[in-house]
């Protein structure tokens, strides 16, 4: 049972990591409340297994709960492709992006880029909120995400590709021929 | 150091993941090199206009003070977010305690009944709570991996699917006082899970099994390893895949 004093060190080891809980269950689930209820899920959830954490730094170990919580939830308030498996071998970036036209149209670089993010698939948009916006390693991303090295290395790339290429297409001055 | 090394490192490179020698060849090549010197350029303008544009989400105010009264109210019995199940899987669990605490001393023969207690729950709880699994997936060279780090051992991980019982994913559970990993094998529409830890000192046993709440639940200990598999498939099958696990075991 979880006595107060464990509740007290639950709540000092992973409280302080709930903005990264909240921006990756945020960019996961797509909308506010979803990321709320999610969030509130995965504390409940760590809570749960906080006597199996050794130690050491409790922020992959949260977003790691985080991460799959998100999965779950989508799988079962969603029935898209948003858990579907990576074909790790398909290299061909040009399958699935946005019409060109469209993205030239949109107005606002910001809106772009974050708009690029959200159509990226869950598999490639995490690895890159783990990175860019979590400064975490690729070791780290490793085990919040249970793949290997390697896959995490060949996800970035190609969730950057993507990335780059919406952002050339917007923005010809900046793209090469 | 070549272009197709190059462009290998380039990520590792803009991440700082390389070592000190990899980073001295790579700012060489891009001094020799003004196709992947510019490739390297392209990719730090890019995540420079990321970190500019992409926004990091806060949470709403209130969340902290929501969490912080629903942790409190979840703590005592350390139940998620199901408040009715979670009042009377807090009762069983209570009980299961107290009466396992006596029952560590001796492995009486009750300790047996109320692991299967245990077991039973844990996997009524999987379902119920649409939890199924921490890591989903088929491929048991991803699901034994992730179990590392988070548990002192490492479970053998089968699959069998020209049997007909997939793998569904893994999860951590919690049984017998401890974490425990479960994994999670499918079978027409029913789901098993396979719970297993530790077992110092005890080698093989045979396989037991007992019925409960609707429940086949099957025990060996193979190797010094306990397995639990609990499911609503019948006896039958449910001891066909016992013994596939007890092969790779
Ligand atoms: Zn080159």
């Amino acid at each position: 049972m979880a006595e107060k004093a464990e509740l007290v060190e639950f709540e000092q080891a992973v409280l302080p990591h709930l903005s990264a809980a909240y921006n990756l269950a945020r960019w996961l689930t797509g909308n506010d409340h979803d990321a709320e209820d999610v969030v509130q899920e995965s504390y409940l959830r760590a809570l749960k297994f906080f006597s199996g954490f050794r130690g050491g730094n409790s922020r992959p170990w949260l977003l790691t709960i985080v991460r799959n919580t998100c999965y779950t939830w989508l799988r079962r308030n969603r029935m898209d492709d948003q858990t579907e498996e990576l074909d790790e071998e398909m290299h061909a970036i040009d399958s699935g992006s946005p019409n060109p036209e469209a993205v030239l149209l949109a107005a606002a670089h910001r809106d772009l880029v974050q708009r690029a993010l959200e159509d990226l698939p869950a598999a490639l948009r995490e690895i890159v909120i783990l990175r860019e916006m979590e400064g975490m390693s690729y070791k780290e991303i490793a085990d919040v995400t249970a793949v290997p090295i390697g896959t995490v290395m060949s996800r970035l790339a190609r969730a950057r590709a993507r990335l780059q290429q919406l952002l050339a297409g917007a923005n010809p001055a900046g793209a090469r021929a | 150091m070549s272009c197709r090394e190059a462009q290998e490192l380039l990520h590792g490179y803009a991440d700082g993941e390389l070592d000190l020698v990899r980073n001295l060849e790579m700012e060489r090549h891009f001094r020799e090199c003004p196709a992947c010197a510019s490739d390297y350029e392209r990719l730090r303008r890019m995540r420079e206009a990321m970190s500019g544009s992409v926004p990091y989400f806060q949470p709403p105010a209130g969340l902290e003070r929501r969490l912080r009264s629903r942790l409190r109210a979840a703590a005592p019995a350390k139940r998620s977010i199901h408040w009715q199940w979670a009042a009377i899987a807090a009762a069983l669990v209570l009980t299961v305690a107290g009466v396992w605490r006596v029952a560590l001393m001796s492995r009486h023969p009750d300790s047996v009944e109320i692991l299967a207690a245990e077991a039973v729950s844990s996997h009524v709880r999987s379902l119920m709570a649409a939890h199924l699994t921490d890591v989903p997936s088929s491929d048991r060279h991803t699901v034994k991996p992730w179990f590392s780090g988070k548990l002192d051992f490492s479970p053998t991980v089968g699959d069998f699917p020209s049997q007909g019982f997939t793998l569904a994913g893994g999860r951590l559970d919690y049984l017998d006082g401890r974490p425990v990993a479960a994994l999670v094998y499918q079978r027409r529409q029913h789901v098993i899970n396979l719970f297993v830890w530790p077992a110092p000192g005890r080698l093989n046993s045979e396989t037991s099994t007992t019925d409960r709440q609707g429940y086949h639940v099957l025990h060996w200990t193979k190797a010094h390893m306990n397995y639990w598999a609990v499911s609503d498939l019948n006896g039958r099958e449910l001891t066909e895949f016992a013994e596939l696990v007890r092969k790779t075991g």
